[in-house]
C-alpha cells in the first residue's frame, strides 16, 4: 500500500444507524494498511436518535489530533441526507460526499415546526465546495444483499473504492468484526457499495 | 501486540495489567465502557455499586485490605464521592487506589463542564492526564505504582475526547501482585479519622505534596520537546495533540502528571523560550501554577475557556495571537444552507416515558425531573419537565417547592436507576418530613440512558451473576409511604386512573410505572410494528403530538380536513400501543385487534403458506 497520504474521513448519520460499527472498521483498515490511526466518537445522550458524527483519521506517520477539523475531510460519509448537509462544512475544497439516499425524518419535521430540505440543496451545497457527491441506495442495496441492517456495510463498500487499498485488507477487517453467520451476506452488501460508486478515487 | 482501542478500553487493560483485583463505578457517560470492558477480564472483581461515592468506598475498603483498586466515574460521579476522595487523601491506604474522573468538555452529555483537576489540588491528591489510548494504559499503571509509592489516592483525569477516542495501543501482560496484606489493618491512628488523629494526618498530607512535586522533576511522565525556541507551549491531555497539529514547530512542555507541578522543570522550560503559551481545556489550571512562579505566560487571553477544544478552535485563537500555526485558519465558506430542522435526541419509539410525560403534559403540572433518558421529557411536544440538576435532586426539590406553600401539586419524576442511586434518601426525606409530593417511578428495568447496565433491580451483577431484585414497591412502603400505586406504564387509562387517585390524597405518594426499555434486545425480539388506518384517520393529528419518532406524516391528506394523515415507519414502530389508546378515531389497531381483523378476513391464513402450482 501507497501509505503516504493523509486520510480524513467524517462519518455522520442518526443515532442507531450504525456509524460506530462503520468507523471501527475504517480505522481498523487504516491500522491494516500501516497508516497511524485515530478514531473518534460521540456516545451517551446524544445517541437518542440526534446527530452522530464519528470522525476517523489515518496518516502515514503520525496522527495527532483526533478530530478532523472544519473544511478538512477528504471524505464525507453520511448515513443520512439531512445530515449530510448539516456536516457539509467539516468536507475539504475537492473533497467528495458519499451520500446515503436515505431521509430519517427528524420529530421537528414530523411535528410540522420544519421542513426536511429537498435533494436539490445536497447537489447545490456540495457543488458550492466544487466536491464531488456519490448517493448510495444504501438500504435498497443492503436488502438485496439480505438485511436493511447492513446498509452501514454498502456504504463502507462504497468508500472503499474511493481509496488506493486492496480490496482484501477491507475483507480481512470486516471479516473480524462481522458475525461468522452474516460475513456472505456483509460481503455481498459490501461488493454492491464498491459496485454503486463509478468514480474512481478522490480528488487532491 | 498492537490494537486500536478507546481511551476506556486502554484505561481497563492498564488497570488489568497493573494487577488490579477489584474495581467499582456507577455507569456515566464518557466512563461507563472502562468497568463494561474491566468485567470482561480474568482475576478481577467488577461491580456496578449503587452511586460513585459508594464506588469510592468499595475501592478504598480494597485497597485497605491490601488490593490495588480502581474506582470510575464521570466528573460529576467525583461531586459524589467528594466525601469519600477527602477521607482517603488523609488515610492513604495500603495497596494502589485510583479514581478515574471522566471530564466532559462540551457537555456531550452532563449537566456541566467543571474541571476536576481542581478536585486534585482541593483533595491534596495527585492527578495525571493522558493524551491518547496509549498514555490511558500508561497512565493507569502509572497511577497505581504512584499511589503506592507515596501512600496516596491518585486521581487519572481523562476528557471525553481521551475516553471515546481510539488510538493504537501497545498490548501488555498482567503483573500478578499478591495481596500486600494478609488481614484487615487495625492502625486506627492512620484510618480512624477521628479529630485527633486527622489532625496529625493532614501535615503529612501537605509534606506528600511536596514530595511528589519534587518527584515530579524527574518523571518521565512530564516531558520537553525542544524546537524552535521563539514560542514554548505547557500543555497536558488532550490539548497537547491540537498543540502538536497547529503549532508544530513550537517548542513544548507536556505534563502527564498536572498535579503538583514540577516548578523547577516549568522554570528552565520558560527560560527556554521567548514566549510562553499555556494550551489547556476548561479552566486556567496550568496557567494559574505557572503564575504564581512569578512567570509570565498567556493563556485563557488566547484560547477559550468554556467549551471543548479542537483543531479549529485552536487555529483560529492562535493564528489571532500571532502564533505559528501550521497554516492559516481557513474563512468559514458561506455555505448558503437552507435552514436545517434540528435533530434533537428524542425519547425512542416505544419508550415506556412517553405515556408518563403525555400524561403530566396535559395535567401541566410542574414536575421536577432528574438525570436519564427521561429528561427528554422535557424537549416538545411534550415539554413536560421543569427542573433537572443532579441525579437524585428531583424528590428534594419538589419536596422543597411543597414545603415552602407553592399552590401548586409537585410532581417529581425519577428512574429506577437514579431512584437507588440518589433518590431513596431523598424519598425517605419526604416519608419522614410529609410533604405531598408524588414521586414517579420510572421503572424500565435497566440503566437505559448509559447503555443497558444492570442495576440492583435487574436481579444480575455487572459480572453476570444472579442477584437479589431490590423491589421498589416494598421499600417504599417500608419509608411509611401508604399510597404506593404500580401500572404498566403501557396503559393510559390505568396511568390517568392511579394518577387520579395518588394525587387525591394530601400526602406522599409514589406510583411506579413499570415496563421493560424497548431496545433492551430481549424486547426487542418482540416487536410488532402497527399500522394506520387510512380510512378511519382524520388528521387531527393527536398522535403526532407525543413526540413518536415511528410516526409519520403521511402524503395522504383527509380530503375533509386536508391535512396529512398518520402513517407508522414499520422499522421504528415497537408496538407500544400508546397511539393506539389515544387515537380518539381508532385508526390504529391495537396487536390484538389487528390478530383479530386477520381471523376474520375471509382467505386470510395465520401462517404463509406457498402457492399452488
Amino acid at each position: 500500500m501507497t501509505a503516504n497520504k493523509a486520510w480524513n474521513f467524517v462519518l455522520v448519520g442518526v443515532g442507531g444507524q450504525g456509524t460506530l460499527l462503520a468507523s471501527n472498521i475504517l480505522a481498523e483498515v487504516g491500522l491494516a494498511a500501516g497508516f497511524d490511526v485515530k478514531k473518534s466518537e460521540v456516545h451517551g445522550m446524544a445517541q437518542r436518535g440526534g446527530s452522530v458524527a464519528s470522525h476517523v483519521r489515518w496518516h502515514p506517520e503520525k496522527v495527532h489530533s483526533p478530530l478532523v477539523g472544519t473544511g478538512e475531510a477528504d471524505i464525507l460519509l453520511s448515513f443520512e441526507k439531512l445530515e449530510a448537509l448539516r456536516f457539509a462544512e467539516v468536507l475539504r475544497r475537492g473533497g467528495t460526499a458519499v451520500v446515503n439516499d436515505m431521509a430519517v425524518v427528524p420529530v421537528t419535521v414530523s411535528s410540522g415546526t420544519a421542513v426536511y430540505p429537498g435533494d436539490e440543496h445536497l447537489v447545490r451545497i456540495f457543488a458550492s465546495l466544487d466536491a464531488e457527491l456519490v448517493m448510495v441506495p444504501g438500504e435498497r442495496l443492503a436488502q438485496e444483499a439480505g438485511n436493511v441492517k447492513a446498509a452501514n456495510v454498502v456504504l463502507l463498500g462504497a468508500v472503499s473504492r474511493l481509496l488506493p487499498l486492496p480490496e482484501e485488507t477491507w475483507w480481512e477487517c470486516l471479516a473480524q468484526r462481522v458475525p461468522k453467520k452474516f460475513l456472505e451476506l456483509n460481503h455481498v452488501a459490501f461488493a454492491s457499495g464498491r459496485a454503486a460508486v463509478t468514480t474512481a478515487g478522490v480528488r487532491a | 501486540m498492537k490494537r486500536v482501542l478507546s481511551g476506556n478500553e486502554a484505561i481497563a487493560r492498564g488497570a488489568w495489567e497493573a494487577g488490579a483485583h477489584v474495581a467499582a463505578a456507577y455507569p456515566g457517560t464518557p466512563s461507563t465502557e472502562i468497568l463494561e470492558e474491566l468485567s470482561r477480564f480474568p482475576h478481577i472483581y467488577c461491580e456496578w455499586s449503587t452511586n460513585e461515592k459508594v464506588a469510592l468506598d468499595v475501592a478504598v475498603g480494597a485497597a485497605y485490605a491490601g488490593r490495588r483498586a480502581l474506582a470510575a466515574m464521570k466528573h460529576v460521579g467525583v461531586n459524589v464521592a467528594a466525601d469519600s476522595l477527602f477521607y482517603a487523601s488523609f488515610t492513604g491506604a495500603e495497596a494502589g487506589l485510583v479514581i478515574v474522573s471522566a471530564d466532559d468538555p462540551a457537555m456531550h452529555s452532563s449537566q456541566n463542564e467543571q474541571d476536576n483537576r481542581r478536585f486534585a489540588q482541593f483533595a491534596r491528591v495527585p492527578c495525571l492526564d493522558p493524551a491518547d489510548s496509549q498514555e490511558c494504559k500508561d497512565f493507569a499503571i502509572a497511577a497505581f505504582d504512584l499511589s503506592e509509592l507515596f501512600d496516596t489516592p491518585v486521581l487519572l483525569r481523562t476528557t471525553t475526547r481521551t475516553n471515546h477516542s481510539s488510538t493504537i495501543v501497545e498490548l501488555g501482560e498482567r503483573t500478578e501482585r499478591a495481596p500486600r496484606r494478609e488481614k484487615f489493618p487495625r492502625d486506627p491512628a492512620k484510618y480512624v479519622m477521628i479529630p485527633a488523629n486527622a489532625r496529625k494526618r493532614h501535615p503529612l498530607v501537605e509534606q506528600r505534596v511536596r514530595d511528589i512535586a519534587a518527584w515530579a522533576e524527574k518523571s518521565p511522565l512530564n516531558r520537553m520537546e525542544w524546537r524552535d525556541r521563539k514560542v514554548g507551549v505547557i500543555t497536558a491531555g488532550i490539548a497537547y495533540q491540537y498543540a502538536r497539529e497547529v503549532l508544530p514547530g513550537a517548542s513544548v512542555l507536556k505534563l502527564g502528571l498536572v498535579h503538583p507541578l514540577p516548578q523547577q522543570l516549568i522554570r528552565d522550560f520558560a527560560a527556554g523560550v521567548e514566549r510562553l503559551v499555556v494550551l489547556e481545556e476548561l479552566d486556567p489550571v496550568l496557567e494559574e501554577a505557572v503564575r504564581l512562579l512569578g512567570i509570565a505566560c498567556e493563556g485563557k487571553s488566547i484560547f477559550p475557556l468554556c467549551g471543548e477544544l479542537d483543531p479549529t478552535v485552536v487555529r483560529r485563537a492562535a493564528a489571532g495571537a500571532g502564533l505559528p500555526v501550521d497554516r492559516p485558519p481557513l474563512t468559514v465558506e458561506q455555505l448558503a444552507l437552507p435552514e436545517l430542522p434540528a435533530r434533537p435526541p428524542v425519547l425512542c419509539a416505544g419508550c415506556p416515558h412517553r405515556g408518563v410525560f403525555q400524561l403530566l403534559s396535559k395535567k401541566k403540572v410542574p414536575v421536577t425531573g432528574d438525570i436519564g433518558c427521561y429528561t427528554l421529557g422535557l424537549l416538545p411536544p411534550l415539554s413536560a419537565l421543569h427542573t433537572c440538576g443532579c441525579m437524585g435532586a428531583g424528590i428534594g426539590v419538589a419536596h422543597g417547592a411543597a414545603k415552602a406553600g407553592i399552590r401548586e401539586r409537585m410532581v417529581a419524576v425519577i428512574g429506577d436507576s437514579t431512584f437507588y442511586h440518589g433518590g431513596l434518601p431523598a424519598l425517605a426525606n419526604v416519608a419522614y418530613n410529609r410533604s405531598n409530593v408524588l414521586t414517579i417511578i420510572l421503572d424500565n428495568r435497566t440503566t437505559a440512558m448509559t447503555g443497558h447496565q444492570a442495576n440492583p433491580g435487574t436481579g444480575i451483577t455487572l459480572q453476570k451473576q444472579p442477584a437479589e431484585v431490590i423491589e421498589i414497591e416494598p421499600l417504599v412502603r417500608a419509608l411509611g409511604i401508604h399510597h404506593v400505586v404500580t401500572i404498566d406504564a403501557y396503559d393510559i387509562d390505568a396511568l390517568e386512573k392511579a394518577y387520579k387517585e395518588l394525587m387525591s390524597h394530601e400526602e406522599p405518594a409514589v406510583l411506579v410505572a413499570r415496563r421493560e426499555c424497548a431496545l433492551l434486545p430481549e424486547i426487542r425480539k418482540r416487536w410488532v410494528p402497527l399500522e394506520v388506518v387510512e380510512e378511519k384517520c382524520t388528521g387531527c393529528g393527536i398522535c403526532f403530538r407525543i413526540g413518536c419518532p415511528a410516526i409519520l406524516k403521511s402524503e395522504e391528506l383527509d380530503p375533509k380536513s386536508h391535512k396529512p394523515l398518520a402513517l407508522i415507519d414499520p422499522d421504528q414502530c415497537t408496538g407500544c400501543e400508546v397511539c393506539s389508546q389515544l387515537c380518539p378515531h381508532d385508526a390504529i389497531p391495537t396487536r390484538d385487534q389487528m390478530r383479530l381483523a386477520e381471523e376474520h378476513q375471509p382467505g386470510s391464513c395465520p401462517t404463509p403458506v406457498s402457492g399452488g402450482s
